[in-house]
């Protein structure tokens, strides 16, 4: 931080390098956006799919459970849940929660249909059949 | 106090730490839940603790940030803010709006919230950080219209320091990004590619230039270091930050269905990510060794170094731990992430707005500095929260070695919860450090309290 280089440079290569590599970052989001439709399962994107997702979300599924690693890190991963425990596992356990195991974790009751409940495992199937580059390293997530 | 209008930081001060005991109190629930499973439930089960926990760390962080700028932007720009009145009605709104959306969470299901408040006709909820129902989202956006509004006509009218034109940057820029919170399509990989605009773009963007503007204010107040020398630093720091963090983005696209080259992107420049907070900590030991006066507020000095130091710990070194994709594939998405954010949040962002605070309250409150008694009170609450949360970042990344170890690196994985039964002894311990962090809080809500001896009134 000599004399030589000033306030002003610094400012000029602060707004030189922002702009350059927000175009950068940019140019990767486009080139993502065309490489997407081979990865990210969107044949599978039906409207139950879609019907599974909104109850994900507006159940705060995310609260407690990661999604593709990503969410709260105190219930079991689910993206690729289908694939660890199959449909109906997946159906018979929501239905049986809680477990009112004294001192275990809870997850509470959402009362589901059973036309719910296919809407979430359709949900959780797409998910699970995303090309995430290999991940999780093994079926426990 | 220079201008009369800085006035109005005040009450932004005191909701952000009334805010942050709620988050605390919230984290200690959820510490607890942790262990002791059944902890509360149903009456708050742990995903509302969490929403509470984080949406309150995010809001009160919010209320820091803009009662730093209503005190700083006078100062800076050598003229009364535009509209006093407006930034305390905004306050009031914002704190109401904030406070109704908390008692919606822990009053009804997420569900019913949901429901009522008009999620079916835009669907944004449901989603990490962003569960806001979507009237209280809309509130945001025109709350930081507003207040942007507010902010920027009176640097127009007033001097334009690097200082204001930087946090006027941060500020606009945490706007912008947060109207991706908007876009939330049934495709679960779009959904996430855009989801990090607001959430890594915020906290690895542009809210570490508010960081900067509001640290580089405080170190030119209690330093009286030539404003050239520190506003250079300042473009240094913030070149570095978006130069690393901006394709750093990439570091949350290896595993959620993007393209494999993001395993580049993102590992190299973000594991350039720790440079811009070492730059900063440099900076801030510099300028506090280079100082040409003795500022009676020894406390927000020591708020000024904690931060640099504390956000190079968490959000670069912890953060540097886990984000080469190698190593991710094993970290993602456990205790470890757990960890860093916890010491990342602490250090950067909490730290800084605790460090305006001990600046700027004794000056609203009339006076240059708090009585050495209070600021002793005020330096063991700072090595209470600080120590106590290196622990916390300490017992969660043994916790996380440990799981990705069992769960994930073995040859005989086992599966998540019998895996989290094994390292409960950390969660345990983490628990504890907790306290001792609500013990180092309490210390600091009281040191607000101590009279004592107290410095004149500065010019």
């Amino acid at each position: 931080m000599s004399g030589t280089f000033t306030k002003s440079m610094a400012r000029n290569v602060f707004y030189g390098g922002t702009v350059f590599f927000i175009l950068l970052f940019l140019a990767l989001t486009f080139d993502s956006m065309q490489a997407l439709p081979k990865r990210d399962n969107r044949q599978a994107l039906t409207e139950q799919v879609a019907h599974g997702k909104k109850l994900w979300e507006t159940n705060n599924c995310i609260g407690c459970h990661t999604l593709l690693g990503e969410g709260a890190y105190f219930a079991p991963e689910l993206g690729n849940v289908y694939v660890r425990r199959g449909p109906e596992f997946i159906k018979a356990w929501i239905k049986a929660q809680p477990t009112g195991t004294p001192g275990r974790r809870q997850m509470p009751q959402f009362h589901f249909s059973d036309e719910e409940l296919d809407a979430l495992v359709a949900f959780l199937k797409y998910s699970s059949e995303i090309d995430t580059n290999d991940w999780p390293p093994n079926v426990e997530g | 106090m220079q201008y009369k209008s800085q006035a109005v930081a005040k009450p932004y001060f005191i909701a952000a730490i009334a805010l942050f005991v709620g988050q605390i109190l919230f984290g200690l629930i959820m510490g607890l839940q942790y262990v002791v499973g059944d902890f509360l439930f149903p009456a708050i089960p742990f995903n509302v603790a969490r929403m509470v926990h984080t949406n309150l760390l995010i809001v009160w962080l919010l209320f820091g940030f803009m009662g730093g700028a209503y005190y700083l932007i006078p100062e800076e720009t050598e003229t009364e803010l535009y509209s006093p009145k407006l930034a305390l009605a905004l306050f009031w709104i914002f704190l109401v709006a904030g406070a109704l959306t908390i008692v919606g969470y822990l009053a009804v299901p997420y569900a019913t919230l949901a429901e009522f408040t008009g999620n079916d006709i835009l669907e944004t909820m449901g989603r990490e950080f962003l569960e806001q129902p979507l009237i209280t989202k809309v509130g945001i956006v025109v709350v930081a219209l507003a207040f942007l509004f507010n902010i920027s006509m009176t640097v127009l009218k007033g001097r334009k320091t690097a200082i204001s034109l930087v946090l006027l940057m941060g500020l606009w820029g945490l706007a912008v990004m947060f109207l991706f919170s908007f876009y939330n399509p049934s495709n679960l990989v779009l959904d996430k590619f855009y989801w990090w605009w607001v959430v890594h773009l915020w906290v690895e963007g542009v809210w570490e230039l508010i960081l900067g503007a509001l640290l580089a204010f405080v170190l030119i107040k209690v330093t009286g270091v030539d404003r050239e020398v520190i506003e250079k630093w300042l473009y240094v720091i913030i070149t570095l930050t978006l130069v690393t963090g901006i394709i750093g983005t990439g570091h949350h696209y290896f595993w959620i269905g993007t393209p494999g080259y993001w395993q580049w992107w993102g590992s190299i420049f973000s594991a350039l990510e720790p440079i811009p907070f070492f730059a900063m900590t440099v900076f801030a030991f510099n300028m506090v060794n280079r100082r040409r006066r003795e500022h009676p507020n020894k406390a927000a000095t020591l708020w000024a170094l904690g931060t640099g130091v504390m956000a190079f710990l968490g959000a670069g070194v912890w953060g540097f731990l886990h984000t080469l994709a190698p190593v991710n594939y094993y970290t993602h998405g456990t205790q470890i992430t757990a960890a860093h954010g916890h010491m990342a949040f602490y250090g950067a962002y909490a730290m800084v707005v605790l460090c305006i605070i001990s600046y700027a309250m004794p000056v609203l409150r009339g006076r240059a500095a708090n009585s050495d008694k209070s600021q002793v009170l005020e330096m063991w609450s700072f090595w209470l929260m600080t120590v106590s949360m290196v622990f916390i970042t300490l017992f969660l990344t043994a916790a996380g070695i440990l799981q990705v170890w069992l769960q994930r690196f073995s040859d005989t994985p086992q599966a998540f919860m019998q895996v989290q039964d094994q390292v409960s002894l950390f969660y345990w311990m983490r628990e504890w450090a907790g306290v001792v962090f609500l013990i180092g809080l309490i210390a600091y809500i009281a040191s607000f309290f101590v009279k004592g001896e107290q410095e004149p009134a500065a010019a």
